[in-house]
């Protein structure tokens, strides 16, 4: 059962909880308010993020970048998209003409649409527990503005607008072409004319477009992006996440580069069936090593940056590829505590509980005198970011800290990622598309242990160890 | 061709054995974070807050082991002109001040370049006005014509409360008017800023200066306009100064009370509180209560004896895991004479260098500076903040605001029950140490006198590597071609070469007691 401490009588009894090895005053203690348990919950209010901005200025792109990054680092945020509203209300999308400033009738429907994301927001804060909410929308008026504004203050909610001003034709057309052409709206259309309307578009919105006032609007929270990040304007951060978002828009960018996540060669230990550890590469993980010169080599990538952990298995890894690297201690595998260098079969003898534990809820389980996913995360969160700084970069290094990468990139929540397919021998590239990332694995074709664990049917902390076992693969 | 590596025994970290393949440039712990170097310009009119910025931002950068030191070009002037008289200097049409200054300012530049070429620094503060388009110039030329990268600071407020605040703050009690009422000194001052003000071009982004990388940070922090981020490191002091703030308030560092591994002297664990460490969280509460905060923030570390020396309190406290002590590796839970005696070998490396030395399958005060840095962010963005932590981790925190060295930190005094109550004042922090008056043995453990220095190469890793802040102008400017007799020419001393950088095969060079400066002028 869970470590007891039992001090004197007139102290408190602190007991340690099994799943998330966290000291409480006393089992059942609320510890609902946090959500993280390596870093404080920062968010107090939920926050309101308001894009404001012309069509095709990267609102969307921004909206969901930061919706993932968030929902990575544990503050639960949602987008909600006007324009998918509107959508759902307008079945048809006819041209341009919708958007005109006199159409009354459109802009009864635009309008209803926006209180109804709006109700949805409410709901998102008070039913569903979340933090943060991404309303994206134009909001180009200081009447639109102002709409949301009292409707935070109502209920307690903190706004933080961002601004994304662009007028460089370039890279607008290439916003368009990018996105808008795969849209709903054009999906019949040919791209020449789906380019013409969405530029008439734009000009709707131009004629009643006021930009947020440096001076009218002083006391408000805000983030004016220029040209894609080459400048910046920031008012007023009220609070840490506010903070955090802001050092994030600010390191992210949109120049085109390719990231390769890929494990260290099969070592020592993964042909013995162990966890963790430090051991070298096998004969096969060699084998790999020089498979991954070659393979970067064939990629022909223009100044590639290599990082590695500090463990042995990455950086023989490494050494093999030949360029300069990096070594990263943020990067080394998950700890695994007093089961590092335990095969399973040994931790499901000599911690039978902590091994059920940890199949019913692995992201947040940390092992003994170890960490968790959810540790890692935090651990990984510089990585990430000077990752979003950099262009292209190959990442040498481990199976839960690649699931942790992963599951960033491809937006996977904290349930699935720790059972993310991550095999040895196998390289990731990822390379940013639309409001995404796509995926090419290349397998290398050298033969390697598969170090996958699925998760088991029966997770009960007294099921027989064969039940337990079932899902372990072959080793050694 | 499997390429063998050994780890290194201090910092126990892998590199490649082959001499003959130095394909990897000896970095852990992070990117390259400023190659080429950087010059931080400040620019602003006086009493903007450009000193307390450079010396903070110096001070930050240095722990997280960004050799960094600042140029104060007022300080030069001080040396140039021994004797301040007034305002007058800084008259717009004193031709001779005129030259003076401008003297003044190549004679710092001359310094920045050598700090960043020879002396292995990487961010030099250039701190002074700089408030023409016409000074800013020759600093770009400057930075073009040595591969320098150049990064401004520009500070704007015109809130004359704050104004009349940091010149009483700062200024009144400065060496220019050690002889002047304060009265006299703001008059003067005020004065002085007068003259500045007619000729001040501050940095334009829509125009002149949009292909500038700079910040601009407008009234103490509610505005920013940040232009063109180039790097990492520049991207970092963005970050850094929009989480600082002046507001007055205290940080509390405490260790957590007691434990009963510490009554057996043994290292790390997760043990609770002994009975004396009991009655020491109940001597923090009453603490507290005395010091009438309001609205603290108690932070603890996951490790059970934290939690419940900040229990106690009674007030909600937040858990962070990268509070927890140094993590021990294979060592945990022994005794020093355990360890001396299963990993002699070990024992002895760590007193050899105990901030870079990591223990098997452990950390080191380099690791812990690194995990650590996210709750400095976030200290300086709080206000009133009590941190009950660990010993390792009270001395990375304390270095920080102590500007306190890689070589001092892991000898900084940080004794059980003791609280350490620090309030920024002026350029610095001033440091109160309670003692709680709840016995206790003692955790510390002095730096041993005959420290073998073996002659392994150590990995300086840029990320990591605290340096205090060096002290500037250790030697004088040398100004040449001047009319004025009284100025003493100084023979150039060069700094040694630094001791901090580890390029294959250079031992560290090791102050001994007494002022733990890395950098230390050579006789």
């Amino acid at each position: 059962m869970a470590l007891t401490i039992d001090t004197s009588t007139e102290q408190k009894t602190l007991t340690q909880t099994a799943l998330l090895k966290i000291w409480v005053p006393w089992m059942g203690y609320n510890m609902n308010r946090r959500r993280g348990s390596s870093v404080p919950q920062f968010c107090n209010s939920p926050t309101m993020l308001v894009m404001v901005g012309l069509p095709a200025r990267g609102k969307t792109y921004i909206s969901k970048k930061l919706t993932r990054y968030l929902n990575w680092i544990g503050v639960p945020t949602k987008m909600f998209n006007v324009g998918q509203y509107r959508r759902e209300a307008v079945q048809i999308y006819k041209n341009f003409e919708f958007f005109k400033p006199d159409n009354e009738e459109a802009m009864r429907i635009r309008k209803a649409c926006a209180a109804a994301a709006l109700k949805d927001v409410a709901a998102y804060f008070t039913r569903e527990k979340g933090q943060v909410a991404v309303f994206d929308a134009t909001n180009t008026t200081r009447e639109r503005r102002a709409v949301i504004i009292s409707f935070a203050k109502e209920r307690g909610y903190k706004v933080f607008f961002v601004e994304s001003i662009c007028d460089d034709p370039d890279i607008i057309a290439e916003n368009i072409k990018q996105v808008k052409f795969g849209s709903p709206d054009y999906m019949d259309r040919d791209t020449d004319e789906a380019m013409q309307d969405f530029i008439q578009r734009i000009e709707c919105y131009k004629a009643t477009y006021v930009p947020i006032d440096d001076e009218k609007d002083r006391n408000l929270s805000y983030i004016k992006i220029f040209n894609v990040g080459s400048r910046y304007l920031v008012n007023r951060v009220q609070d840490h996440i506010q903070s955090r978002i802001v050092y994030y828009l600010m390191n992210i960018h949109v120049t085109p580069r390719s990231i390769y996540l890929s494990r260290h060669g099969e070592s020592e230990l993964n042909l013995l069936g162990r966890i963790g550890g430090d051991s070298g590469l096998s004969p096969r993980g060699q084998k790999y090593a020089n498979a991954l010169a070659t393979f970067i080599k064939s990629q022909k990538i223009s100044d590639l940056k290599v990082w590695t952990s500090h463990m042995k298995r990455t950086i023989q890894t490494a050494e093999a590829v030949g360029i300069q690297y990096e070594q990263w201690k943020a990067l080394n595998e998950i700890d695994a505590g007093v089961c590092e260098e335990l095969t399973y079969e040994e931790i499901q003898e000599n911690f039978p509980e902590e091994f059920a534990l940890r199949d019913q809820d692995k992201y947040r389980y940390r092992y003994p005198k170890g960490e968790s996913y959810e540790d890692l995360v935090h651990r990984l969160e510089p990585v990430i970011m000077e990752l979003e700084r950099q262009e292209n970069v190959l990442v040498v290094c481990h199976q839960a800290v690649m699931r942790c990468l992963l599951a960033y990139f491809l937006d996977k929540p904290a349930d699935e990622l720790p059972y993310l397919r991550c095999p040895l021998h196998t390289v990731l590239k990822l390379t940013p598309v639309a409001y995404g990332c796509k995926v090419e694995p290349c397998f290398l074709n050298i033969e390697a242990v598969n170090t996958h664990r699925e998760r088991p049917v029966n997770v009960d902390v007294d099921r027989d160890p064969e039940d337990a076992l079932l899902t372990v693969p072959d080793h050694i | 061709m499997p390429r063998e590596l050994t780890q290194n025994r201090i910092q126990k970290i892998w590199m490649s054995s082959k001499g003959d393949r130095p394909a990897v440039p000896r970095r852990g712990g992070g990117p390259h974070l400023a190659n080429p170097p950087t010059v931080i310009v400040m620019v602003g009119l006086p009493a903007r807050g450009k000193t307390y910025m450079s010396k903070k931002l110096t001070r930050y950068l240095n722990w997280i082991g960004m050799p960094t030191k600042v140029f104060n070009v007022g300080e030069y002037r001080r040396e140039a002109v021994k004797n301040y008289s007034s305002y007058d200097f800084f008259k717009p049409d004193n031709e001779n001040a005129l030259k003076i200054r401008q003297q003044c300012a190549l004679a710092a530049l001359r310094d920045v370049k050598s700090y960043l070429t020879d002396e292995g620094g990487q961010v030099a503060v250039f701190d002074a006005t700089n408030t023409t388009r016409e000074r800013r110039e020759m600093i770009l030329h400057f930075g073009s014509e040595n591969g320098f990268k150049i990064f401004f600071i520009e500070s704007v407020c015109d809130d004359p409360s704050v104004i009349a605040s940091n010149i009483m703050e700062v200024k009144v009690s400065c060496p220019d008017y050690q002889d002047c009422n304060k009265t006299d000194a703001m008059l003067d001052f005020q004065k002085r800023i007068e003259c500045y003000k007619a000729s001040y071009q501050p940095l334009d982004p829509d125009q002149y200066d949009r292909d500038l990388s700079f910040i601009k940070v407008i009234d103490v922090g509610r505005r920013f306009l940040a232009n063109r981020i180039q790097d990492h490191i520049q991207s970092k002091i963005v970050y850094y100064l929009m989480n600082i703030h002046v507001q007055p308030r205290a940080i509390y560092l405490c260790r957590h009370g007691e434990s009963t591994d510490n009554l057996q002297g043994r290292l790390g664990g997760d043990a609770g509180l002994s009975p004396r460490g009991k009655k020491f969280a109940a001597a923090l509460a009453r603490f507290v209560e005395e010091q009438q905060l309001k609205d603290l923030k108690v932070w603890t570390s996951q490790l059970c004896r934290s939690i419940q020396t900040a229990e106690d309190l009674g007030v909600p406290y937040e858990q962070w895991k990268a509070l927890n002590e140094i993590d021990a590796g294979v060592c945990e839970e022994m005794t020093y004479d355990e360890v001396k005696e299963k990993f002699p070998e070990e024992f002895d490396l760590r007193d050899q260098d105990k901030y870079y030395y990591r223990y098997p399958a452990g950390e080191s005060y380099q690791d812990l500076v690194q995990r650590v840095e996210p709750v400095i962010m976030e200290l300086e963005r709080q206000e009133n903040v009590l941190v009950v932590c660990h010993q390792a981790v009270m001395r990375c925190l304390l270095a920080y605001f102590l500007d306190k060295s890689a070589d001092e930190m892991p000898y900084l005094k940080c004794p059980l029950h003791t609280v350490l109550k620090l309030t920024p004042v002026a350029y610095g922090c001033k440091v109160e140490s309670i003692s709680l008056n709840v016995e206790a043995v003692n955790t510390h453990r002095d730096r041993p006198e005959e420290v073998k220095k073996g002659p392994g190469t150590l990995l300086r890793r840029n990320s990591v590597t605290p340096l205090t802040s060096p002290e500037s102008n250790i030697k004088k400017p040398r100004i040449d071609d001047l009319d004025d007799a009284s100025i003493q020419e100084v023979p150039a001393s060069g700094l040694c070469s630094p001791a901090h950088l580890a390029l294959a095969g250079q031992n560290l060079r090791r102050s001994s007691a007494g002022r733990h400066d890395v950098l230390q002028p050579c006789q």
